[in-house]
């Protein structure tokens, strides 16, 4: 048996039956980490005595009869966005290489409460700007499926480690698509959950009105399965959602017979790397003959969603991003002799490229001299892409569509900034109207994996894992894959 | 030439919530530094922040107490700047949606009343301390970062400093009566900038506004007005203008000094905090709010007024503090006479109270022991003179009036019979003043019932005593 194969739910069941036991799962991801790592880079700091001790911990518990938790035994990578109580949580940033919080994130508090094993932190774009993972400031992450092209970003190091087997399961982060995307690249599932399903608190904001921690996993069931682990209200986090618990794992084998699934009209309309826009379809087929009815809808503000985010994001991240000024922790320019410069230059030499624009531009667009023209236009044109998607729900359960127009790209073919920042546009909608959605693989071109993205409304998850299930248990009986 | 000054205040007041705005952080003055901090209240990275109910509550408190029209929908923005002692590179404050506008507070005037009205009062929170040392290094302490403040805005209704003045010890007043805050200048719970200029009233030529920062006390305050009031005039004489500018207090050498131009001022990008969900208010909570209010000292006064038939001045000493008021209404509750109980509270209790800097809360005894007292004094059992002397004993010691009485053996003599054997034996020792009387020195009276009082040790009822020798010099 190879452990790293398994999926999550099957390590921990042979888990509690006794066929295998912590240590030797966390011991077979170890040396599959080892053997690969140093290419695929999926790691920042990895965190490998703590799981030994947790994995030891966990077979203490078996032998004694104690219950587990809901993720015993299952190795995790966590984004290096996301804080880690004692372990450097760097934000892919030369600003935090040393910073060792002094405090605990409430998911990762969740995860070891259900008995999840921490591997390590996994790469990211700086302070999760890039979708590419070019901007990291320990390196690109490679996509384990060709080493020469990128796993998408800005969570390219939790999908690349799942792909790779390093782990089962990864959390990340979606600000604009930043878990679709590399789940799309990388061929694993991704989801971003509705804002507000998973507490923020010790997520490290980029553009807080968008952020949500979702989840990267090798299959539909493994994702609800750390969903269901994480997910709920937190009083730590006022925009973490107060409402009842839903079991994502026990809901997903509901048929879809009868389900809504609308396409926009305008994402098809929209440029593509040949054979995604096929495969999609095709994929839409199997929906139907699943028994969901499928019709064309029109989400006529898409236009606006790439300007909107950007505004938007940007004017968040310029003020996010102010407390990385070399006082209290992080980096510190050395060589200042007043206090302006000491923030000039902590900032200029700690902050990469990629993370100065932003913060250029969203410092532009909040100046009093400009705010009226874009800031608060922006924030208005975002109610108008939420009410795109809130009038398709009140006929639709679900909204279908390419995760992504392009298939990986080569690490260090694009040069112009611009091709990323298009190729955001049928995901950034979703983080605009805070609703929730998932990266699905629904095929291959060349040995390249395509996502097909499944939108459903604000806390429905469970009806997009379910018509993910769905599809993926009909794809593996058909055997396609 | 008649010139015109305008001054309009900003007033932050921390508010006395139990914990910070924003977290579970004790709020508290003080305290070893860096020790009432989280991860909310440091501003790490990741750290969400939660607001603080109560001090919305507070706040609201005072935008009911001044008047204001409270929100129904409001939120928090961001205001960005850099400076160490703000742990985020960016306070949580509010912006174009205040929690509360309009409003205003009256003033009495010579000249009658007039209404000081408010431009807003919103919250936000405040930031933590630099602490500049002697070697040139900066120290932060952010045990304030987070405590919960108001920030109140007036129009530039104020033209003087002493208006100025009265409508911070009102506001002071006001904001201590409804208990959101202590008002401490002293330890920065109330901390006040100005704006001031001048306008020439002849020509309507106005200098630029000047704002004034790091006024620790009312008095600094005033004086720093006072100051610029002369400075803008003789500028405006000169036919000059001043630079608009932020200048600070010099208390050693009672000027004002430049801080910084305010063409470098800050350009603080307000933006939405998303992190903080939009804050709905419903009437009932606001009815319920001002339900729970205590009465404000301006009714308060006027209630005295009508129900203790006080004169005007009185009900406006007696109300100046919620516990003032209070001790006395508790006192008369006891008592009898309520012009007579406030004679002894303005008189004796708040003069001695005022002589020793403490306030009412720390009286070591009760209003009913202030109202036996005055019993005491009523039913002839001591003198008026001894009800002064007992009571300096109350304030030292707390004991009740009529232990400290029975004690040193002070009840008045109004048994006729003793009271008449010692004036007789005070008569026959002083014959010569007896003489002195009848040949129509009247003072001689007096020095007989002081020898009387001298003999008893003040115990004799004095009244008594007068009659008793009238009689029997005249008998």
């Amino acid at each position: 048996m190879d452990i790293i194969k398994l999926s999550a739910i099957d390590m921990k069941e042979k888990l509690k039956n006794k066929e295998i036991s912590s240590r030797d799962i966390v011991e077979a991801h170890i040396k599959r980490i080892d053997e690969v790592d140093e290419e695929v880079n999926a790691f920042i700091t990895l965190t490998k005595e703590e799981a030994l001790n947790t994995a030891d911990e966990i077979d203490k518990k078996i032998k004694v009869g104690e219950n587990l938790g809901l993720l015993a035994g299952i190795p995790i990578g966590i984004k290096d966005n996301i804080i880690t109580y004692g372990t450097k949580t760097t934000c892919g940033s030369k600003m935090l290489e040393n910073f060792i919080p002094p405090y605990e994130s409430t998911v990762v508090e969740r995860i070891k409460k259900e008995d999840g094993i921490i591997l390590g932190k996994t790469n990211m774009d700086e302070f999760a700007m890039g979708s590419l993972m070019e901007t990291s400031y320990f390196g690109s992450t490679k996509n384990p499926i060709d080493l020469e092209r990128s796993p998408g970003g800005s969570s390219g190091g939790s999908a690349a480690a799942v792909k790779a087997e390093e782990v089962a399961l990864s959390l990340g982060s979606d600000t604009g698509g930043s878990i679709r995307q590399p789940a799309s690249y990388c061929g694993v599932v991704g989801i971003k959950p509705t804002y507000g399903l998973i507490s923020r608190y010790g997520l490290v904001s980029v553009a807080n009105s968008l952020d949500q921690i979702g989840i990267s996993g090798r299959n539909v069931s493994d994702a609800a399965l750390m969903l269901d682990a994480i997910a709920g209200h937190d009083i730590k986090d006022s925009t973490s959602m107060d409402m009842e618990n839903i079991n994502y794992l026990e809901g997903l084998n509901e048929d879809i017979k009868g389900m809504k699934i609308a396409l926009p009209k305008e994402y098809f309309n929209i440029d593509m790397d040949n054979g995604i826009k096929d495969k999609v379809m095709e994929a839409v087929k199997v929906f139907e003959t699943l028994g969901a009815e499928v019709e064309e809808v029109s989400l006529p503000n898409t236009n606006y969603a790439l300007a909107t985010y950007y505004v938007i994001a940007t004017a968040e991240i310029s003020s996010n991003l102010s407390r990385f000024d070399g006082v209290r922790y992080g980096y510190r320019a050395e060589g200042y002799e007043t206090l302006d410069e000491l923030y000039m230059k902590t900032r200029s030499e700690a902050f990469g490229k990629e993370v100065k624009s932003r913060i250029m531009a969203g410092t532009y667009f909040l100046s009093s001299e400009h705010a009226e023209e874009y800031y608060e236009k922006a924030l208005r044109l975002r109610t108008l892409i939420k009410d795109d998607f809130d009038k398709a729900f009140e006929k639709y359960d679900i909204i279908l569509s390419p995760t992504t127009p392009n298939l990986p790209f080569k690490l260090g073919e694009i040069n112009n900034p611009f091709i990323m920042e298009t190729s955001d546009i049928f995901t950034i909608p979703v983080n605009l109207a805070g609703i929730c959605a998932m990266s699905i693989p629904c095929g291959y071109i060349e040995g390249l994996p395509v996502g097909m993205q499944i939108i459903g409304d604000r806390f429905k998850e469970l009806d997009i894992l379910r018509a993910g299930y769905a599809f993926e248990k009909h794809l593996s009986i058909g055997g396609e894959r | 030439m008649a010139y015109k000054t305008i001054i309009g205040l900003e007033i932050h007041v921390e508010l006395m919530t139990n914990t910070k705005i924003f977290c579970s952080c004790t709020n508290t003055f003080g305290g070893e530094v860096n020790t009432h901090c989280c991860p909310v209240c440091l501003g790490l990275p990741g750290a969400t922040p939660v607001l603080n109910k109560s001090a919305v509550e507070y706040a609201i408190k005072a935008g009911i107490a001044f008047d204001c029209k409270i929100a129904n929908n409001t939120r928090m923005d961001r205001k960005n700047y850099f400076y160490p002692d703000l742990v985020k590179g960016f306070q949580i404050s509010q912006d174009d949606k205040p929690l509360c506008s309009g409003g205003h507070l009256e003033l009495e005037l010579e000249e009658g009343t007039k209404k000081i009205r408010l431009i807003r009062i919103h919250i936000e929170e405040d930031t933590g301390k630099s602490i500049h040392t002697e070697d040139g290094s900066s120290l932060l302490d952010y045990n304030r970062a987070g405590v919960p403040l108001v920030e109140i805005v007036t129009e530039p209704d104020i033209n003087t400093p002493e208006e100025a003045s009265l409508f911070l010890e009102k506001l002071r007043a006001t904001l201590k009566y409804i208990e959101v805050s202590d008002c401490k200048m002293e330890e920065g719970s109330l901390r006040c900038d100005v704006n001031i200029n001048v306008v020439d009233t002849e020509t309507n030529k106005k200098t630029n506004i000047t704002e004034l920062k790091n006024l620790n006390s009312f008095r600094a305050a005033v004086r720093a007005m006072e100051y610029e009031e002369k400075r803008h005039i003789e500028l405006l004489k000169r036919g000059e203008d001043t630079e608009r500018e932020t200048r600070r207090w010099d208390e050693v050498e009672g000027k004002t000094i430049v801080m910084r131009e305010k063409a470098g001022v800050a350009d603080y990008r307000y933006a939405v905090e998303s992190d903080i969900l939009p804050i709905e208010i419903e009437n009932q909570w606001i009815e319920e709010i001002r339900k729970n209010l205590p009465e404000l000292p301006q009714a308060k006064k006027e209630r005295f007024v009508k129900e203790y038939d006080l004169p005007e001045y009185d009900a406006g000493v007696l109300t100046q503090s919620r516990e003032l008021a209070s001790f006395y209404e508790e006192t008369v509750k006891h008592g009898k006479d309520p012009k007579q109980i406030s004679n002894w509270v303005m008189g004796d209790v708040l003069r001695r109270l005022n002589d020793e800097d403490l306030e009412v809360e720390d009286l070591k005894f009760k209003p009913k022991d202030l109202a036996d007292l005055i019993n005491l004094i009523n039913d002839d059992k001591i003198s008026n003179n001894i009800g002064k002397k007992v009571l300096r004993d109350m304030f030292e010691t707390g004991k009740k009036p009529e232990e400290i009485v029975k004690e040193k053996g002070l009840i008045q003599i109004s048994d006729e019979g003793e009271l008449k054997e010692i004036v007789k034996k005070v008569l026959s020792e002083n014959e010569q003043s007896i003489i002195d009387y009848k040949n129509g020195k009247d003072r001689a009276l007096g020095f007989m019932v002081g020898q009387v009082m001298k003999v008893t040790r003040g115990k004799a009822n004095p009244q008594m005593v007068n009659k008793m020798i009238l009689d029997i010099i005249e008998g």
